[in-house]
């Protein structure tokens, strides 16, 4: 779970490290590459594994999307408009799962990563393993991407100083649209791993997204170490709290050791001066 | 400088007028709205958000300090009130200044640990601190947990704070309320305090360098908000006569608290009044008109309208208001042009 965590919190941070927009309807991008993952798996069988790249893509897309026809029209704005268009979002794109597939859950059964792995004495379930090695595995790609490739660091320059790397001949606009594309593909990944072991429904993204913005916020805003580092923290944290509490408790040392952090390191565990 | 070419052609107290005349359409409205219940509760409602936009803008508006937990601050006046009445019979009247008082003082703690953050971080860390009070009073027996908690019945009546056939006494107090609020924000924003606070919503630390401290202005906007939000809990309580954490809790709740203004205007008199009045009925309208299908499209239109509101009217809709004369100056001068023309 950590690490899908990290990889929903790697998007998220990216979108906020390029443009400084946080995404509150990020949760709902991850409840609609769940649907689709399971529309995808209940029309025609596809496994969520096969499905995964068609939803990746699918993802980048609508990000892409979304940028162009809600974003990019805020963000002269002051924060608070940005909040509240990306909540208008979420709040909009939660009713249409509902209105369109109602308040039901719905899981994917015997997908082929189903069943656990004995290993030694240890037995651990196949889902949540594929989930950590595909979620390492995107997260190592995208560092490659921003890190290692020209468009990566010509995103970084964007996200430093907007005018001088519009100066330089970056196309800013262009990639801003690419780091929403990069998030939402993040969660589109993100989405697909989850869906072979968690249900999906309307407000599912609510309770990622909330431990989403605290590992980016955790991490330092803007942060893809830090957000990685944190989303792994998190994950740690909330299974050893689940031995202890309730269920419903398990988050809330989670939220306590973010205030923890915060008050010690007011910009996060990686967070930018 | 139009402002002052205004005031010359417009008399001093034409707006006292008006406002004096809106006060009086609204204390006289419950007796034409006698039969109609869902309209004295759309008022009500709206009233006592508008309240509640109000105590955010203090802290939001005024001084910068963007919060979604204020639900939490709400809900714990509704609980405080309600628990006191219950296990004690304290006068919900009594418990409203209790309600108050706790949520002033978790307030004040809350500052004290979130205001050394800025920006997002404070933002999230009262997202936090909302959700896990959720969580807790959800799990905790002793305040009902997930089943809530009833209020005691009364006899119907001032003293005890319950109206049950007509409901028009609920509507006065919302509006007592708002209009004491209404007030104190009014005082606050003429006042040095008012001032303070605004100059460190725009460059703290240039505040700092003048001698004052932030952190204690910033507390004291805090325990103004939070007392009227514990407040405005306990009315909520009375009101619904019902309490459980999605309703009096839930970080929808702090959002909504937040919206209110935003929509309106932040730190404006009129920005959290002018919100309520436009969001509540859009809220309460779709909903008795669409959700009896289960569909939820009353959230897809509420939904869209913030998108809406936020890319067309990013500084809310006072800013509306403040274009107003303008407006009329250009329709007028265009009636005067097509009259010359039509002579």
């Amino acid at each position: 779970m950590g690490f899908l965590f990290a990889l929903i919190a790697i998007g998220l941070t990216l979108i906020y490290g390029v443009m400084g927009v946080v995404n509150f309807a990020h949760g709902e991008f991850l409840m609609l590459a769940m649907y689709a993952t399971y529309m995808a798996y209940a029309t025609w069988h596809a496994d969520p594994l096969v499905t995964l790249p068609f939803v990746a893509a699918g993802m980048f897309l609508f990000g892409v999307m979304v940028y162009k026809l809600l974003v990019r029209r805020v963000l002269s704005g002051s924060m608070y408009s940005q909040i509240f268009a990306t909540f208008g979002l979420m709040v909009f794109m939660q009713a249409a799962a509902q209105f369109v597939m109602g308040a039901d859950y719905f899981a994917v059964r015997d997908s082929w990563l189903s069943g656990v792995l004995t290993l030694g004495g240890l037995t651990l379930p196949v889902p949540q393993l594929a989930s950590v090695a595909g979620a390492s595995l995107s997260t190592a790609l995208l560092y490659w991407f921003v890190f290692r490739t020209g468009t990566g660091r010509s995103l970084r320059a964007a996200a430093q100083d907007r005018q001088a790397a519009a100066t330089l001949g970056i196309d800013v606009d262009r990639m801003y649209a690419l780091a929403w594309g990069i998030g939402s593909a993040c969660v589109g990944v993100a989405g697909s791993l989850l869906a072979n072991f968690y249900p999906v429904f309307p407000r599912v993204g609510v309770l990622f997204v909330l431990l989403a913005y605290v590992a980016v916020a955790l991490g330092g805003f803007g942060s893809i170490h830090g957000a990685l580092l944190a989303g792994v923290c998190i994950g740690i944290l909330q299974v050893i709290a689940g031995f202890f509490f309730d269920s419903q408790f398990k988050y809330v040392p989670v939220y306590l050791l973010y205030l923890l952090v915060v008050l010690l390191y007011p910009r996060g565990l990686a967070g930018r001066a | 400088m139009s402002s002052g070419a205004r005031s010359r052609r417009v008399p001093a107290f034409a707006p006292l007028i008006a406002l004096g005349l809106a006060v009086f359409a609204l204390a006289v409205l419950p007796l034409a709205l006698g039969a109609r219940p869902f309209e004295l509760r759309l008022f009500t409602v709206i009233f006592l958000y508008a309240t509640l936009g109000h105590a955010w803008n203090i802290l939001g508006g005024y001084a910068g300090q963007t919060s979604l937990g204020h639900g939490v601050l709400f809900g714990l006046g509704a609980y405080c009130s309600t628990i006191l009445l219950a296990k004690t019979g304290l006068s919900p009247w009594l418990g409203m200044l209790a309600g108050a008082a706790l949520a002033t003082v978790v307030g004040v703690l809350l500052g004290f640990v979130g205001f050394r953050l800025r920006g997002h971080y404070f933002v999230i860390a009262t997202l936090v601190v909302a959700e896990s009070v959720y969580l807790l009073f959800s799990g905790w027996d002793w305040v009902g947990a997930a089943l809530g908690l009833q209020i005691p019945l009364a006899e119907e009546g001032l003293a005890s704070f319950q109206f049950h056939r007509n409901k028009a006494g609920y509507y006065y107090i919302a509006f007592a309320l708002l209009a004491v609020t209404t007030l104190l924000v009014w005082w606050l924003e003429r006042s040095k305090i008012g001032m303070v606070l605004r100059a460190i919503r725009d460059d703290e630390d240039a505040v700092r360098s003048l001698g004052f401290s932030p952190l204690r202005y910033k507390l004291t906007a805090m325990a103004l908000s939070a007392a009227i939000c514990g407040a405005g809990g306990v009315f909520y309580a009375q009101y619904v006569l019902f309490i459980d954490p999605p309703s009096v809790l839930a970080l929808s709740l702090s959002v909504l608290i937040a919206l209110i203004p935003i929509l309106g205007g932040t730190g404006t008199l009129v920005g959290p009044i002018i919100g309520a009045a436009v969001l509540i009925p859009i809220s309460e309208y779709s909903r008795i008109y669409f959700s009896g299908s289960g569909r939820s499209v009353d959230l897809l239109i509420y939904g869209f309208l913030i998108m809406l509101m936020a890319v067309y009217r990013p500084d809310g809709l006072a800013s509306l208001l403040r274009g107003m004369p303008s407006l009329f100056r250009s329709i007028g001068a265009a009636a005067r042009r097509h009259r010359q023309r039509s002579v």
